[in-house]
């Protein structure tokens, strides 16, 4: 069992969870991503490690209130026990060689990239953040990135905070303007991962995206996390979960991805009328 | 005593086909008492037991039956448990037909000595009857590891248990079992079983840690670090292979590992486990062993109305245990032999909607001594089905290997190891299907059971 040390609400549908898992903690690096099980009924779900504590033992989540295990995560108060925390699992992110990085986060993406960011900035790598949300009630982390880079870029989608627009446009502008990135790290929506990796191509940026399929075991014996990559198969779980943006088939993996919308929604909704969410102590 | 000289075994009382290729229950129900002293009547108690050099193991069969024959059923079950820790799983999965029951002289003239179907029944009595409780040795203060809970894991943790050692298996799901949990479904190998055996090992002062992958959350380095004195990998053969087929990324296209672990581990066939899968209606299989027949029978009662095995070969070939085939063939399952599978055909959504296969013929052997399929050209026809499940085989997982110094696999991926179990890395040991690549429960529980002797060895060649 595993016990949530600290729980702080992010903002209406994002939270974040510090867990008591020492082993964990002990190994985790920038890019890796834990799998948690609520309980004896509950899905195997797979989140990345925002942070760790090597001397307290934790390691941090932030994760959206998506569907059934996370909004029932949500629930969860400081204090109580999540019946399985494995990890660290993928490939740390490679950071060697860069000099001069873009990092792009969409939502709850930025609590992802932020870490890579802040690994990036602490080994004096120059680091710029473009950060997106839809609108400023969902503004996450704000403080925390603008710490962990030389410029932080927020935009959102209706123009209610920061720059009004995409992070595709913010980025475009700043290529253009002659920033001369070496990599830009892509983390957030498939379809925002997409589009970023469209806008660096002909600036040849090397473009890493952070890649999120369905997964079940997390160790590569599944298969179900494949995507394609230069052609070929990859098991994300552990062959990645970063690949190189250039490469990657993105609409596979949004047909992926939504394999199990329709049973997914049902019982997303079933949680919220009948249990209201929490199953376990 | 007069042996029983019916050419036939006694049936075993089984679910009728039609019902229970809708539910999760066993499918065979076991002998009563009676059946199985008749059963055991049929054994001749022949000098040279052919049949003990059946079993990898080398289960003291005349022996045991024996004791059954005189209704002994705890001293059948002490000379069973001599050498095979796990009957009752071993009495429900061992492929009897090619190891123990294979070579046993009734079978000449007849079908051979319910062999499996006894062993079973001495372990499901002692299950329910058995007095004694199981008592955690003193300790002699040596710690070993063992990597993975699958049968070769929990035989090697037991082995060395018993005589004091101090064991701790970690194991990388959130439940212990490897296959016999994530793989063979309930109604061939009921979960109670596995459990009641972990609960076991526990009680004899096994310390099971799941959640713990080794190669990511701890190295192999690191448990030596952590005063660990030996090691044994038994890690299994998990990874899935595909065939490279196009359209194997659509929707409804899943690993054999996938599905039956969406199904087994994480009971998607169970009310109100959170696990999502494809509501199928019809599916093809493809592959002939059990893996293949475990897919299919469980698409089945998952509510697809048709499901196919496609397999390449002819039903000779069939690598599956003969009574997974039979019962397959029972429950409706379609068996298309000599048919191999093109192409993946898609919808607009990127879904499943046909497979197309083509006809085989065989030729000559190959280098598995098995005729070689080969293709029948412009034979090619579609199945209309909405989910494909690739069980062609699985290969080691290389975590262990690529994170730790010294350890040597061979081309496929498998860990060298001798007969002993030694790997080419002192102090570390490895065996069942990590070793040999896909096998069986009794091979991998064989190759713990040898592996705990050279563990005790070595560490008393240390002292
Ligand atoms: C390596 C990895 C790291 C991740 N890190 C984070 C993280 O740090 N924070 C975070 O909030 N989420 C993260 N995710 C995504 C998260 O695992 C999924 O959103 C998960 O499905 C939520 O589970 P649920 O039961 O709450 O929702 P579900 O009920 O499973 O899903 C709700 C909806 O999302 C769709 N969906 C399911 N899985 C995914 C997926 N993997 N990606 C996109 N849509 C999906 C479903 O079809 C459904 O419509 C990560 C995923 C991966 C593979
Ligand atoms: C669906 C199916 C049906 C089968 N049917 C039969 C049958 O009827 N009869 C028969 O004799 N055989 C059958 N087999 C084969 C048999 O189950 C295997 O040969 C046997 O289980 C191998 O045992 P093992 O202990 O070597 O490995 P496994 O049972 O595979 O166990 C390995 C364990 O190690 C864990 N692990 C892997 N890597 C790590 C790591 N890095 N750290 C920690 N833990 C790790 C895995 O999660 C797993 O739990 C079947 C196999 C399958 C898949
Ligand atoms: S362990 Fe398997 S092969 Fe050996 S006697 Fe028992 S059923 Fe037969
Ligand atoms: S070969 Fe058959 S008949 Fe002979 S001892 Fe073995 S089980 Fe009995
Ligand atoms: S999640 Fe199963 S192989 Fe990646």
């Amino acid at each position: 069992m595993y016990q949530i040390v600290t729980k702080r609400r992010l903002n209406d549908i994002v939270t974040l969870m510090e867990v008591a898992a020492p082993a964990v903690a002990a190994k985790a690096q920038p890019g890796q991503f834990i799998m948690f099980r609520l309980d004896e009924l509950g899905e195997r779900v797979p989140l990345t490690i925002s942070g760790y504590d090597r001397d307290k033992g934790t390691i941090e989540i932030i994760f959206q209130h998506m569907g059934r295990s996370t909004k029932m995560l949500a629930q969860m108060e400081e204090g109580d026990y999540i019946s399985d925390f494995v990890g660290p699992l993928g490939k740390p992110s490679n950071f060697e060689g860069m000099k001069k990085v873009c990092v792009v986060g969409g939502g709850v993406g930025c609590a992802i990239g932020y870490p890579a960011a802040k690994a990036l900035h602490d080994m004096g790598v120059e680091v710029d953040m473009i950060a997106g949300f839809k609108n400023k009630d969902i503004v996450i982390l704000e403080d925390e990135m603008r710490a962990a880079c030389d410029n932080l870029y927020l935009t959102t989608d209706d123009g209610s905070y920061g720059e009004k627009g995409f992070v595709t446009d913010k980025l475009k502008s700043l290529l253009e303007s002659g920033k001369g990135y070496d990599t830009v790290f892509a983390i957030g929506p498939v379809i925002m991962m997409k589009f970023v990796s469209a806008v660096t191509k002909p600036f040849g940026v090397h473009t890493v995206v952070s890649l999120n399929p369905i997964m079940i075991d997390g160790t590569g014996m599944c298969g179900g996390c494949r995507v394609t990559v230069g052609g070929e198969t990859k098991f994300a779980c552990v062959d990645g979960p970063e690949f190189d943006g250039h490469k990657v088939d993105f609409d596979e993996l949004m047909k992926r991805n939504a394999f199990y919308k329709e049973q997914e929604q049902k019982a997303g909704e079933h949680i919220c009328r009948l249990t209201g969410g929490v199953r376990v102590g | 005593m007069l042996a029983n000289m019916s050419p036939k075994k006694n049936p075993m009382p089984e679910q009728d086909p039609l019902v229970r290729n809708k539910n999760f229950e066993e499918v065979s129900k076991g002998y009563t008492k009676e059946m199985a002293m008749d059963e055991a009547g049929r054994c001749l108690n022949c000098k040279a037991k052919p049949c003990v050099s059946g079993c990898p193991v080398n289960v003291r069969i005349p022996e045991f039956i024996h004791a059954v024959a005189e209704g002994d059923f705890d001293g059948a079950y002490e000379i069973i448990t001599s050498t095979n820790r796990l009957p009752a799983i071993c009495g429900r999965v061992c492929p009897q037909e090619s190891q123990c029951e294979g070579k046993c002289v009734r079978g000449k003239n007849g079908e051979p000595v319910g062999i499996g179907r006894l062993e079973r029944f001495v372990a499901d009595w002692h299950m329910e009857n058995g007095k004694e409780a199981v008592k955690a040795p003193v300790s002699n203060g040596h710690k070993v590891a063992i990597i993975g809970s699958g049968p070769s894991g929990l035989s090697c943790a037991g082995d060395l248990a018993k005589e004091g050692y101090d064991v701790t298996i970690f194991e990388a799901f959130h439940n212990a079992g490897g296959v016999l949990v994530y793989g063979i479904p309930e109604f061939r190998l009921p979960k109670a079983i596995v459990r009641r055996e972990i609960e076991n090992l526990k009680a004899m002062g096994v310390k099971v840690e799941t959640n713990t992958i080794i190669g990511r959350t701890v190295s192999v380095d690191e448990l030596f670090h952590q005063g660990f004195e030996a090691v044994y990998i038994g890690s299994g053969a998990g990874l899935p292979q595909f065939m490279h087929i196009p359209g194997e990324s659509l929707l409804g296209v899943y690993s054999a590992n996938e599905y039956l672990t969406r199904i087994n581990l994480m009971k998607a066939y169970k009310d109100g486990y959170d696990t999502p899968i494809a509501k199928s209606k019809a599916v093809a299989v493809i592959g002939g062993g059990n893996v293949a027949m475990d897919a299919a029978r469980c698409a089945k009662r998952m509510g697809a109305e048709t499901v196919y095995i496609v397999y390449r070969r002819s039903e000779e070939e069939l690598p599956a245990r003969a009574e997974e085939v039979h019962h397959a063939k029972e429950e409706e399952i379609i068996f298309r032999l000599l048919n191999a599978p093109v192409e993946i055909h898609g919808d607009d959504k990127g879904r499943v909607c046909d497979m197309e296969c083509v006809e085989m013929e065989l030729g000559e052997p190959d280098a598995s001594g098995r005729r070689r399929p080969i293709e029948k050209k412009g034979s090619n026809f579609k199945l209309d089905v909405d989910t494909v499940i690739v069980a062609i085989g699985t290969s080691p997982n290389p975590l262990i290997k690529s994170t730790t110094e010294g350890l040597e696999a061979n081309k496929k991926g498998c860990i060298v190891a001798d007969d002993a179990g030694a790997t080419t890395r002192e102090g570390v040991f490895a065996g069942g299907d990590a070793v040999t690549g896909a096998a069986t429960v009794i091979m991998a529980m064989g190759a713990g059971k040898k592996a705990a002797e050279s563990i005790k060895a070595y560490i008393a060649s240390k002292q």
